[in-house]
């Protein structure tokens, strides 16, 4: 460990304990002003069987759809591509709410698809059931796993391809020796991180889901908040949820077989393989097919939200320049936290704790945030009046909430960083801050720039904690976006909604595009 | 320049603020929201306490419970029926001491503690250029073909939602679950709360939705929209209402109690209409908008008390998963 810098180390545990505080924490305080411990009845069990089995459907179809995408995406060069890769991310950074009303304007009774099947005398779709919830999820998390996976293309050095081509590999060879390893190493993390966003999820499954059938864990916490005022047995549920997404961590941790193969000249890959025709149909088809699933509902949000912008007012846009405020503080925190986490998952490697470390990186998400909230507020009434806070804990909640995939873009990169250039920086003397900036930080610019959008966008479209905290005064878009529906203003709300999307993915594309501005110019 | 006044307006303001006593009351995130009543509240009372009003929002009761004595709250307004008993057990909530004998509600109200401020019913609503021939009773609805659809709340966590199942139980008592069972094949599907249902209505998802008697009166004002009736059953409907508390902590009762009985006054009540969109607790119908003289009323009003609200609440619950899960 000689040359490295300390303070690494100190911010890399200062990070971890921040995150040990707003899951475990304030899971701890609120079974602590529990009235006694929780139980569980048929239908808490029934609630975890389906929430399994749901998460675990949306995640592996989620990735195995994406391979096709990434790897169109990764070996063709076309006009817009750049735009392709931006939109297709949106549906990720989506509002809960605002996806639903997208997904039922194509998928719905009286959407577009219902629509045509009745033209030519058939029926009217039913998307509700678990094939619905599903179908939701798949929507929101393929553009995650598609960027995930597009990295690791990317990441694999030029010079392999190249070698592979003078080598004579066919397609078949290079997905063999090149492109499995590498999909070995990406899914398993991927998959992870999309199970367990689906874990916690509770109105999308509840809405598309068609009824109490489909009733998720967090469900069964919110009703034991509000329903029961159970706090006993809201923790406990909370617990089981982490139980669920830490054995799930794990596991998918192990699976995967990070690659320690030797480095290239951070070149943009060019693809010799690719140039037969079949394989160009199968790149278009696969853009196509995501570009026509992922941007029909985007385009309907669009459409219903139109109309209504001349009537938004200033409440509305005075809550776009706080989620706008909150989005970039929360970056900066999300960044701090992570490169921080990232360097000490790093440093220790795969013994002691590392991979232990890793998965506490991905605890945040299984967090739920009713929770999260509410241990919160109880940490925080005895000192201050939470709402003084709403803005700045909302940030921090949202810094953290996107910490998994902002880790889970920066570990196998700084990894590779490491593996590769460590020993030649070390013989250097090169270490600490000088490193970072000179070794470090060039390579991490496309994984960074695409964290930072990712969580500026997720922060933005994020309901959060603000609901438990905010003042009237002291809203974020999505929550003025909900009062807006409680009143009854459903055209103003999808304007909001649309205004939302607008500035969600303006932000992914700004930060996106600064990370990528070398590849891509 | 410019931050010097900014600094000297700041200071200033906090001058004021120190010397005007603040009322704190908490409020659901509808009420004090700029397109709830909150806003044209505050200012009718500032107007005459010399105060500053401050609504909190978030969920009412929850975190009043969280908070016990500590709380900083002088009075609540917003929590429903469902919530009372839990509330009243909790020993924070002090008299509201106003009369009220003479409420303009179809029940009458001998609370000591939780003071009505508006009411409406729940209601299944429908678009009447595409229904032509709604239900007319629960009977009705039940026997109706399994291609008209409705949209429902959740009852562990909408208010609305439970409502709904303590009507259904109200109607058909022991066979509540049966009746549910017959429900079932023409629920769209159940959402988390009100806005998503109401939502997806507007959006033709589905036939109808459970709402409140009120909800045309939006869509009448705001929109000059006649398409949009609630559906009036012959057994009745449920009775929805609105109250407000005091609590009991407070260290400026005075204050409160003047807002307390502020809340019946007729510049309050007249705010509730437009504000809230439903019926005012004490306000004569001649002084309501004409417009909710087009409203369909029911005849018969169905209402549980807190305790057997209370004593239903979980068994309910069970049949209604349980007609569910078949």
């Amino acid at each position: 460990m000689a040359g490295r810098d300390q303070s690494l180390t100190v911010s890399g545990v200062l990070a971890a304990s921040l995150i040990l505080i707003l899951t475990f924490g304030t899971l701890a305080a609120v079974g602590w002003r529990a009235e006694g411990a929780g139980q569980l009845g048929p239908a808490d069990f029934a609630a975890i069987r389906f929430t399994l089995w749901q998460s675990f459907l949306s995640a592996t179809i989620s990735t195995i759809l994406a391979v096709p995408v990434a790897r169109a995406l990764a070996r063709r060069r076309f006009p817009g591509r750049g735009l392709v890769i931006t939109l297709l991310g949106a549906p990720f950074i989506l509002p809960v709410i605002v996806a639903i009303f997208g997904l039922l304007a194509i998928f719905g009774r009286t959407g577009v698809l219902s629509e045509i099947s009745r033209a030519f005398g058939g029926e009217a779709l039913n998307i509700y059931g678990l094939h619905g919830v599903v179908l939701a999820h798949v929507f929101f998390n393929i553009p995650l796993a598609t960027r995930l996976i597009l990295q690791g293309w990317l990441a694999i050095p030029a010079e392999r391809f190249r070698l592979a081509a003078s080598l004579g590999f066919r397609g078949r060879d290079i997905a063999r020796q090149l492109e499995w390893p590498m999909l070995r190493e990406v899914l398993p993390g991927a998959w992870l991180v999309i199970f367990l966003i689906c874990l916690t999820s509770f109105a999308v499954a509840l809405t598309l889901g068609g009824g109490p059938r489909a009733t998720t864990v967090e469900l069964a916490i919110y009703q034991a908040f509000r329903f029961d005022f159970d706090l006993g047995k809201a923790a406990l549920l909370a617990l089981i949820q982490f139980g669920i997404g830490g054995t799930a961590a794990l596991f998918a941790l192990r699976i995967a077989l990070p690659q320690t193969a030797g480095g290239g000249f951070d070149r943009t890959v060019e693809r010799w393989d690719a140039r037969g025709r079949l394989s160009r149909w199968t790149d278009v088809l696969a853009i196509g097919l995501a570009m026509i699933f992922l941007l029909s509902p985007l385009t309907a949000v669009f459409a219903e939200g139109l109309r209504g912008i001349p009537d938004l007012g200033a409440p509305v846009f005075r809550a776009a320049v706080a989620s706008v405020l909150v989005a970039l503080a929360s970056t900066a925190l999300a960044l701090l936290l992570s490169l921080s986490l990232a360097h000490l998952i790093v440093a220790m490697g795969h013994r002691r704790g590392g991979p232990l470390l890793e998965a506490l990186g991905y605890l945040s998400i299984a967090a739920s945030p009713l929770v999260v909230g509410t241990g919160l507020f109880i940490l925080i009434f005895p000192f201050v009046s939470p709402d003084y806070l709403a803005l700045p804990v909302t940030a921090l909640v949202n810094a953290t909430m996107s910490l998994p995939f902002v880790l889970r873009s920066l570990v196998p990169a700084l990894r590779e960083v490491e593996s590769r250039y460590g020993t030649l920086s070390e013989s250097l003397g090169l270490g600490g801050w000088r490193r970072f900036r000179i070794v470090t930080l060039p390579r991490l610019r496309r994984p960074l720039g695409f964290a930072a959008g990712l969580t500026a966008a997720l922060s933005m479209g994020d309901l959060g904690v603000i609901a438990l905290f905010a003042g009237p005064e002291q809203a974020t878009l999505p929550l003025q976006l909900y009062r807006l529906m409680g009143a009854y203003r459903m055209e103003e709300a999808a304007a909001a909604a649309l205004l939302l999307l607008a500035l969600s993915v303006a932000l992914f594309w700004i930060f996106d595009r600064g990370g990528r501005a070398d590849a891509d110019a | 320049m410019r931050f010097l006044t900014l600094a000297t307006g700041l200071c200033l303001a906090t001058v004021a603020a120190a010397e005007t006593p603040e009322l704190t009351v908490y409020a659901p995130d509808y009420f004090a929201s700029e397109w709830g009543p909150g806003p044209a509240i505050e200012k009718a009372f500032e107007a005459q306490c010399g105060c500053d009003l401050k609504f909190v929002t978030g969920d009412v009761l929850p975190r009043i419970l969280l908070e016990g004595e500590r709380t900083r709250a002088d009075a609540v307004i917003g929590l429903n029926t469902d919530v009372t008993a839990r509330a009243r057990a909790s020993g924070l909530f002090a008299p509201h001491g106003q009369d009220t004998t003479d409420l303009t509600m179809p029940i009458e109200w001998t609370d000591e503690v939780f003071l009505p401020f508006n009411w409406g019913h729940t209601a299944f609503i429908y678009d009447n250029t595409k229904l032509a021939n709604p239900p007319a009773s629960f009977d009705d609805l039940l026997n109706a073909p399994d291609d008209l659809k409705i949209v429902i709340q959740d009852p562990r966590s909408s208010i609305s939602g439970l409502a709904l199942m303590l009507w259904v139980k109200a109607v058909y008592g022991d066979e509540a679950q049966q009746a549910w069972e017959k429900l079932q094949p023409k629920i769209v599907t159940v959402t988390k709360g009100w806005s998503e249902s109401y939502g997806m209505f507007t959006d033709g998802e589905a036939d109808m939705v459970l709402s409140y008697t009120t909800s045309p009166a939006y869509h009448i004002i705001a929109e000059g929209d006649r398409t949009k009736e609630s559906a009036i059953f012959d057994e009745g409907h449920y009775f929805m209402v609105e109250l407000a508390a005091k609590l009991s902590t407070t260290d400026q009762p005075e204050l409160t109690d003047s807002f307390i009985s502020f809340i019946l006054s007729e510049e309050f009540q007249s705010i509730i209409p437009t504000g809230n969109w439903s019926f005012p607790a004490k306000l004569d119908a001649e002084k309501l908008p004409a417009e909710f003289g087009e409203l369909n009323i029911p005849e018969k009003v169905i209402f549980y008390t807190e305790d057997e609200a209370e004593a239903l609440r979980k068994p309910a619950l069970e049949e209604w998963l349980a007609a569910f899960s078949g």
